[in-house]
């Protein structure tokens, strides 16, 4: 297929934003091919975003800067052409599928971009409803956006950068919001696309393992402004760049590798499905008989108990029914399902943002509801998904001890307590600093800190590590555990990360049409194919090792990889 | 707290109306209120207002907090008006009738009283009116109708965006009014009112953050997509005016010239029945 004039060409590219010092970018030199499906993944930062955004010209254009060497996409230069001529050629789907949902309606997000081009009203009809046909959005024409799911909005907008006739798609972390099983839906109707229509197609992700679930031609690796590597799927799997670059491989693969073998390329190792197991099944059988059984832990007091839960804004449409769980002292446990399905609400709930209609929450075996949500803070923390989303004051200090400040104790005390807070959450280095100095990791640890600070019993959670690359998922996971460990903390989570809860938790809670479908380990959930359907997880591709290699129970394969995992990361975790 | 005014689609023969029509009518209805004291006019419009109301088939539910606040405000007007210019009435008709109550020094008029009584029934022709035009208007639809008339369609869109991103913004607040709560940051009565000015901005820069960040990326996006490449842009939302649009319109300009006849053919715009 290489006899073709390649349709984006980098030749020994390089860009400088106006604001930084060193290129983020330099030594560039990639082709790509009509028709081509390409990978791009790297760690944050790692400067994959900017060669993305160089593609439709938002850069330099948007943000400006300088540039060297030569671009060509579609045959033009995007610098001169601007982010409109580059429109015309280039679709970009952007990360926040809400917050570019421009339209008041699905039928006219859709024809956002045709109004722009002034194209007649009649002709705009006829193209919403073909797009709507292909992103499969027909039922959906007049809902607005509060009423659509994360897939769907996604699905607009596939389609509102498809009624321009482009030639490149381009999807930046395209997986970042979604679930897992529409994230998979995803990455299928891509494939669809491109055989209804001739596009060469670039995903920028670091989601791995979940875009190999169909046919990738090559994966570009980035890392600290230059191409690292650019292979085959098959290729790449079976070296070391990915581990080296902080980039997480698929599990089937790492597992192979925890058995003392290396996957070679002619064995496929692209696809679990397809992969020829034969050479490796012996040493996975063997590694699997010899990795130790995880102890149960011991059986604690319960900390929370959940009676019969129910909440409801309208009471024709319950959010929650007949919720009962306990949660045990110092356990770490994850709350998953669907967006939707009610983990939100539980949490909000739990912290009392909501009144339930019936049922009660104990804490200690002592009934809250008469607790105000402030007298709850002080037993039960709140952490955000974004950091941004609480952090209101400049400085270190002042953002950790506002808890306290608030409530009016002494300054000595106050200042003695953030000391200590900032020790154990490994910031003390930077205690006076402004927070805005910080890596979005260490940030997250403030906003931990402002609320470890007020020794709560119970810490929940809010997706701790939505679109998080690897080494930071890592970063802030071991972070929770020590603090789970060393200060008996039970820390609940709400996430539709599978690695998280398969590998950091113990015991996990799936909520499915308003109610509690499951409360078992997750390893015993993702290796179920029915409850990993209707939870809208995807079924873990050491389930699909274990069965080829003719292991029969899957879900001790993969507690037992978790375990071998843990004690691995334990012992190198903190040098890192 | 739900979404107060804003449009809900139905069927109704208002719904159904184009947005310039509905603005057309809106604006020459508020001038003709704010300018006639002719009582009976008011009493016309203030029927005909509640027969539109009816057929819009508008919600209390819909309109009420609003309502209410409106409601609150009338009265301090009102109070206001009797206490700062207790014989504006007088002045206006020109008579004096005590009507033998006298609050303080404040010699109570019928003059005054029938004054007051027509401001009240300005509000009350207004009131539906804008309650009508949001709920029953498509906000998109209303952007392109602006865009008609001449306004230029990047402020246009923007009332439409903002309309878009409310929502959004108020679940935010509601996020990290809760988040900040559970700090122990109270916002509810029970802090003083400094305090509470104070904790207010731990909400404040928070909630700017994430606009701003919302902000670059519907920029982004909207840039992607061509908006502002062209000094035109068609709209899938319009609508052309239909016969009933049409019909509505006369009618509304007919009115208007009939109630301003009516009112002013004696030179003034008051009227006074008792003369």
């Amino acid at each position: 297929m290489y006899d073709m004039e390649p349709i984006i060409e980098f030749k020994d590219y390089s860009f400088q934003y106006r604001s930084q010092k060193e290129p983020t970018i330099h030594g560039i030199d990639l082709s790509i091919f009509p028709g081509e499906k390409i990978l791009i993944a790297g760690p944050s930062g790692s400067g994959k975003s900017t060669l993305a955004h160089t593609i439709n010209a938002l850069i330099p254009c948007s943000y400006p800067g300088k540039s060297q060497g030569s671009l060509t996409v579609a045959g033009l230069n995007p610098e001169k052409e601007g982010v409109f001529g580059m429109s015309k050629h280039v679709g970009t789907v952007l990360q926040d599928t809400n917050g570019q949902f421009i339209g008041l309606t699905v039928a006219e997000d859709l024809a956002f971009a045709l109004e722009n081009e002034n194209i007649p009203q009649d002709k705009i009809f006829e193209k919403v409803d073909e797009v709507a046909e292909i992103v499969d959005m027909k039922d959906f024409l007049k809902h607005s956006p509060s009423a659509l799911s994360g897939g769907q909005k996604q699905r607009v907008s596939m389609g509102g950068v498809l009624v321009d006739d482009v030639e490149i798609l381009l999807f930046d972390e395209p997986l970042a919001n979604l679930d897992p099983a529409t994230g998979k839906r995803t990455i299928a109707l891509i494939d669809e696309i491109m055989q209804r229509r001739d596009l060469t197609v670039i995903i920028i992700e670091h989601r791995l393992e979940d875009v190999l679930y169909r046919n990738v031609d090559r994966i570009v690796v980035v890392n600290d402004g230059t191409i690292i590597a650019d292979e085959k799927p098959d290729e790449l799997l079976s070296g070391d760049v990915l581990i080296e670059q902080g980039i997480r491989e698929p599990l089937y693969i790492s597992a192979i590798r925890h058995a003392g073998m290396r996957v070679k390329p002619e064995d496929g190792p692209k696809n679990i499905g397809d992969m020829n197991i034969e050479p490796y099944r012996q040493a996975v059988r063997n590694w699997f008989q010899s990795v130790k059984k995880r102890e149960p832990a011991e059986k604690k007091d319960p900390v929370l108990t959940v009676k019969d839960l129910s909440f409801a804004y309208d009471p024709k449409e319950p959010v929650l029914n007949d919720i009962n769980l306990e949660i045990t002292r110092g356990e770490m446990v994850s709350i998953v399902g669907r967006n939707g399905a009610g983990k939100s609400t539980f949490a909000s709930l739990i912290c009392g943002f909501y009144k339930p209609v019936s049922g009660e929450i104990l804490l200690n075996g002592k009934d809250i509801s008469p607790l105000s949500t402030k007298e709850r803070g002080e037993k039960i923390g709140f952490v955000m998904q974004s950091p941004g989303q609480m952090i209101s004051k400049p400085m270190i200090r002042e953002e950790v001890g506002l808890g306290l400040t608030v409530r009016g104790v002494p300054k000595e005390e106050v200042d003695r307590r953030v000391d200590e807070t900032l020790r154990i959450c490994g910031l003390y280095p930077y205690r006076n600093w402004p927070v805005s100095a910080l890596s979005f990791g260490q940030k997250k640890r403030v906003t931990i800190a402002s609320i470890l600070i007020m020794e709560p019993e119970i810490m929940i959670l809010d997706e701790p590590t939505a679109g998080q690359d690897y080494r930071r998922y890592t970063d802030i996971m071991e972070f929770l555990k020590k603090l789970n460990e060393e200060l008996g903390l039970t820390i609940i989570m709400i996430t539709h990360d599978m690695h998280l809860m398969l590998e950091y938790t113990d015991r996990a809670i799936v909520l499915t049409d308003h109610r509690i479908l499951k409360d078992d380990t997750p390893a015993n959930i993702l290796t179920n194919e029915e409850i990993a359907d209707k939870a809208y997880l995807k079924k873990t591709s050491l389930y699909d090792l274990a069965v080829k290699c003719g292991i029969e129970d899957p879900s001790e394969f993969a507690e037992r990889f978790i375990e071998f995992e843990r004690d691995e990361k334990g012992s190198d975790s903190w040098a890192g | 707290m739900g979404r107060m005014i804003s449009y809900m689609e139905k069927d109704t023969v208002v719904h159904r109306l184009s947005g310039f029509t509905k603005l057309l009518f809106f604006i020459i209805w508020c001038i003709a209120g704010a300018l006639t004291y002719d009582t009976r006019v008011l009493v016309v419009m203030l029927f005909m207002g509640a027969v539109i109301y009816l057929v819009s088939k508008t919600e209390w539910k819909q309109v009420s907090a609003v309502f209410k606040a409106i409601i609150v405000f009338m009265i301090l007007n009102l109070v206001f008006i009797f206490f700062f210019s207790p014989y504006e009435g007088c002045r206006i008709y020109g008579s004096t009738t005590p009507t033998g109550l006298n609050i303080g020094s404040i010699v109570v008029t019928r003059e005054q009283l029938f004054y007051e009584l027509n401001v009240m029934m300005k509000y009350f022709t207004v009131i539906p009116a804008v309650f009508i035009f949001l709920t029953t208007t498509d906000p998109s639809e209303f952007a392109a109708s602006l865009n008609m008339v001449g306004v230029p369609y990047t402020f246009a869109y923007s009332v439409a965006i903002a309309l878009r991103y409310i929502p959004d913004v108020q679940d935010d607040f509601t996020r990290i009014k809760n988040a900040q709560e559970a700090r122990g940051i109270e916002m509810s009565g029970k802090a003083g009112i400094t305090d509470r000015i104070k904790r207010i901005a731990s909400i404040i820069f928070p909630l700017l953050f994430s606009t701003m960040d919302r902000i670059d990326v519907v920029s982004d996006a909207m840039e992607l997509r061509g908006f502002g490449k062209k000094k035109k842009r068609t709209w899938y939302s319009y609508r052309a005016l239909s016969l009933s649009d049409k019909c509505v319109i006369t009618f509304i300009v007919l009115f208007f010239a009939a109630a301003m006849v009516f009112t002013f053919y004696d030179g003034n715009r008051f009227w006074y029945p008792w003369v």
